[in-house]
C-alpha cells in the first residue's frame, strides 16, 4: 500500500483531554481567521484553489526518494505550501490535508486532530513563513535567498513542529520529556533534511517553469502575511526551541503540569471516599471486576454476532459487492 | 489506472451503514471522548468499551478482521509512550540489566503504558468503523450539521473529488521516474545519481505536481463560473432526524455516560 502514516500525527489515546481540547480551540480560531483572510484575498476562487492544492499536498506526500539504508525522504509540504501560497492559504490547505488524513485514513486521531492541525498547519506554517521571509530579506530578494530560504524554512518547520509534538505528549504525561524531546528533535533533524531538499527542488522547478508565481505581490496567488504572522512564527520557533531543552532538563516541572491538568485522574481519589467500597459488595475487587467485565463483554459481542447471523439467514446479498 | 483503494468506504446493507451520518459522527466523537476520559488502569471499563466497539463492528458487517487489520496502522506510534514504563514513579515490577545499565520497570508505568496503547487501539477501531461505513459525502453532511464552517466543508469536498485524480498523477510521475532511472527493482542496487540529485528530481516532481494542480484549479474555476458559481456555497437543506435515530443517539449517550460513571467508581 502506498499510503503510510506519518510519525508526526498523534493518534487518539495519547493526549490528555485538556491538551486535546485546548489545541482544538486554538486551531479553530486560527482556521476561522484564515478562512476570512483567504476569502477576502481570493474571493470565489478560494474553494477550487484551496481544495485542489490540498489534494496536491496529500498526493505529494507519496513522493519519496531513497536516502540510503532502506530509508527514504518524504515531502510533508508545510514549507512548500507557505512559500507558494502565503501563510493563510497554507493554513487552510494543511488543515484540510490533516483533517482528511484523520477522518479517512485514521492517520492521527479525531480528538487529537486539533493538536495535529496545530503542529502542521499553525506551527509549521508560521515558522516556515518567518524563516523564509527572514532569509529572503537578508539576501535582498536575490535568487540564492529563495533557495536558501526554502531549505531552511522546510527544515526548521519540521524540527519545530516535532518539538511541539513532543511537548504535547510530555504535557499529557504520555512520554517523559527528557526522552521524548531529544529523540523527536534528533529524528526530525534528519527527516527535515529530506524535506528541505525536496522543497528546495520544488521551488527551483517552480522558479524555472512559472517564475511569476514567486514574485510576491504581482499575482493574486501569493498573499503576504505581514508582520503579525512573522512575529507569531518567531515567537513559536523561539518559544518551542527554548521551552523544549528546559523541559527536558527539568522533567519534574512538566510532570507537575501533567499531574495538575490530569485532575480527572486525581478526582478518582475523593470519589473512592464518597462511595466506599462496601456499598458495592462483591465487585469491589479490581481483578474480579475485570473478569466480570470481560465475561459481560464476550456475552455482548457473542449475542450481537448471533443476532446478526440470525437476521442475515435469508437475505439477498448486496449487488456489485 | 485508478486508485480506488484509497477510499475506505465499504458499502454494505447493515444497520450501522443505514444510520444517519450525523448520528454516527456525533456518537463516534462521544465514544472517543469517553475513551479519553476513562482513567488509566480502569480495566473493566476498557473491556466493556472494547466489547462495545466490537459489537458495532459485527453489526456493521464490515468484518472484524478488516477493522482490526486497519486498526494496526497507528501501532508504531505506541513507541512514543514506551519510555513511560521506566520513568513513572512507583513500585518496581521488573528490573532489566542491559550491560552497565539497569532499567527498572515500575508498576504504575506499566499500567499507564498498557492503558495508553489500549485506549489508542479502541479509538482507532471506532474511527475505522466510521470511515468504512460512511461515504465521504455523508461525512461532509455530518460535518456541516456539527457546524464546521461551510467554506471549509466545501474545500474538503473539492479536495476529496480531485484527490484521486492527483494521486493518479503522482503514480504516473513515479512510474516515469522508475522508467528513466534504470531501476532494477532490487533495493540493494543503488540507482540514480547522488543524494542531492535524487532529492532534486523528487523536488522537481513535487513542483510540477503543484503547478499542474494550480493550473487545473484554474480550469475548474472557469468551469464552475460558466455553470453559475458566484462564490456562494449552497447546499440542500438537511432532513430532520427520524425518531428512531434520536433513540439510537440518546441510548448511545446514556450507555457511554454509564460506562464513564463506572470507571470513576472502581
Amino acid at each position: 500500500m502506498l499510503y503510510s502514516p506519518e510519525a508526526m500525527h498523534i493518534p487518539d489515546g495519547f493526549l490528555s483531554i485538556t491538551v486535546s481540547i485546548s489545541m482544538w480551540v486554538v486551531t479553530a480560531l486560527v482556521v476561522l481567521y484564515a478562512l476570512r483572510q483567504v476569502s477576502r484575498d481570493l474571493g470565489e476562487r478560494q474553494v477550487p484553489l484551496m481544495g485542489m492544492l490540498a489534494a496536491a499536498i496529500f498526493a505529494g506526500q507519496m513522493l519519496n526518494f531513497s536516502v540510503g539504508g532502506g530509508t527514504s525522504g518524504h515531502l510533508m509540504g508545510a514549507a512548500l505550501a507557505t512559500i507558494l501560497l502565503g501563510p493563510w492559504a497554507a493554513v487552510l490547505v494543511l488543515t484540510t490535508v490533516v483533517g482528511v488524513q484523520a477522518l479517512i485514513f485514521q492517520d492521527g486521531g479525531l480528538l487529537a486532530l486539533g493538536a495535529n492541525a496545530f503542529n502542521m498547519a499553525v506551527v509549521g506554517v508560521a515558522v516556515a513563513y518567518m524563516a523564509y521571509q527572514t532569509v529572503l530579506k537578508l539576501s535582498g530578494g536575490r535568487k540564492w535567498g529563495v533557495f536558501a530560504g526554502s531549505f531552511i524554512s522546510a527544515w526548521l518547520s519540521i524540527e519545530i513542529a516535532s518539538l511541539a509534538v513532543a511537548l504535547q505528549l510530555a504535557v499529557s504525561g504520555t512520554s517523559p520529556a527528557n526522552i521524548a524531546i531529544p529523540a523527536m528533535a534528533a529524528v526530525h533533524a534528519l527527516i527535515g533534511v529530506g524535506e528541505g531538499l525536496i522543497t528546495l527542488g520544488a521551488v527551483a522547478f517552480v522558479i524555472a517553469a512559472r517564475p511569476d508565481l514567486l514574485q510576491v505581490g504581482k499575482t493574486r496567488l501569493v498573499m503576504v502575511g505581514g508582520k503579525t504572522v512573522w512575529a507569531a512564527g518567531l515567537l513559536l520557533a523561539l518559544g518551542l526551541a527554548i521551552a523544549s531543552p528546559l523541559a527536558s532538563s527539568n522533567p519534574d516541572g512538566l510532570e507537575w503540569v501533567a499531574r495538575q491538568q490530569g485532575f480527572l485522574d486525581t478526582a478518582r481519589g475523593p470519589l473512592y471516599q464518597v462511595i466506599p467500597n462496601y456499598l458495592l459488595p462483591g465487585i469491589s475487587n479490581q481483578a474480579l471486576a475485570t473478569v466480570l467485565a470481560g465475561l459481560i463483554g464476550v456475552l455482548i459481542v457473542f449475542g450481537v454476532a448471533l443476532a446478526v447471523a440470525y437476521l442475515r439467514r435469508n437475505r439477498q446479498p448486496l449487488k456489485n459487492r | 489506472m485508478h486508485v480506488h483503494f484509497l477510499d475506505p468506504y465499504r458499502p454494505r446493507r447493515s444497520p450501522v451503514h443505514s444510520l444517519d451520518p450525523r448520528v454516527k459522527l456525533v456518537l463516534a466523537i462521544a465514544f472517543l471522548f469517553s475513551v479519553a476520559l476513562t482513567p488509566p488502569g480502569a480495566w473493566p471499563v476498557y473491556l466493556l468499551l472494547l466489547s462495545l466497539v466490537l459489537s458495532v463492528e459485527v453489526l456493521s458487517e464490515l468484518g472484524v478482521r478488516y477493522v482490526l487489520k486497519r486498526s494496526l496502522l497507528a501501532l508504531p506510534f505506541v513507541l512514543a509512550a514506551l519510555p513511560v514504563i521506566f520513568t513513572a514513579q512507583g513500585a518496581p515490577a521488573l528490573e532489566l540489566t542491559i550491560g552497565p545499565w539497569t532499567l527498572t520497570i515500575t508498576q504504575p508505568g506499566l499500567e499507564r503504558f498498557i492503558s495508553i496503547a489500549f485506549k489508542s487501539w479502541i479509538s482507532v477501531q471506532a474511527a475505522v468503523v466510521l470511515a468504512a461505513s460512511t461515504s465521504f459525502p455523508d461525512l461532509l453532511l455530518a460535518m456541516r450539521a456539527i457546524r464546521v464552517p461551510r467554506l471549509l466543508v466545501a474545500i474538503f469536498s473539492l479536495m476529496w473529488r480531485y484527490l484521486f485524480v492527483l494521486v493518479d498523477e503522482v503514480l504516473r510521475l513515479l512510474r516515469a521516474r522508475t522508467a528513466r532511472s534504470g531501476n532494477t527493482g532490487d533495493p540493494a542496487l543503488k540507482t540514480g545519481g547522488s543524494l542531492a540529485w535524487r532529492a532534486r528530481v523528487a523536488g522537481g516532481m513535487a513542483g510540477s505536481l503543484f503547478l499542474r494542480a494550480i493550473e487545473r484549479s484554474d480550469r475548474i474555476y472557469m468551469a464552475m463560473v460558466s455553470r453559475g458559481y458566484d462564490g456562494e456555497v449552497r447546499a440542500m437543506p438537511m432532513p430532520e432526524l427520524r425518531p428512531s435515530h434520536w433513540v439510537v443517539l440518546l441510548s448511545g449517550f446514556i450507555l457511554l455516560a454509564l460506562l464513564l460513571l463506572i470507571s470513576y467508581l472502581f
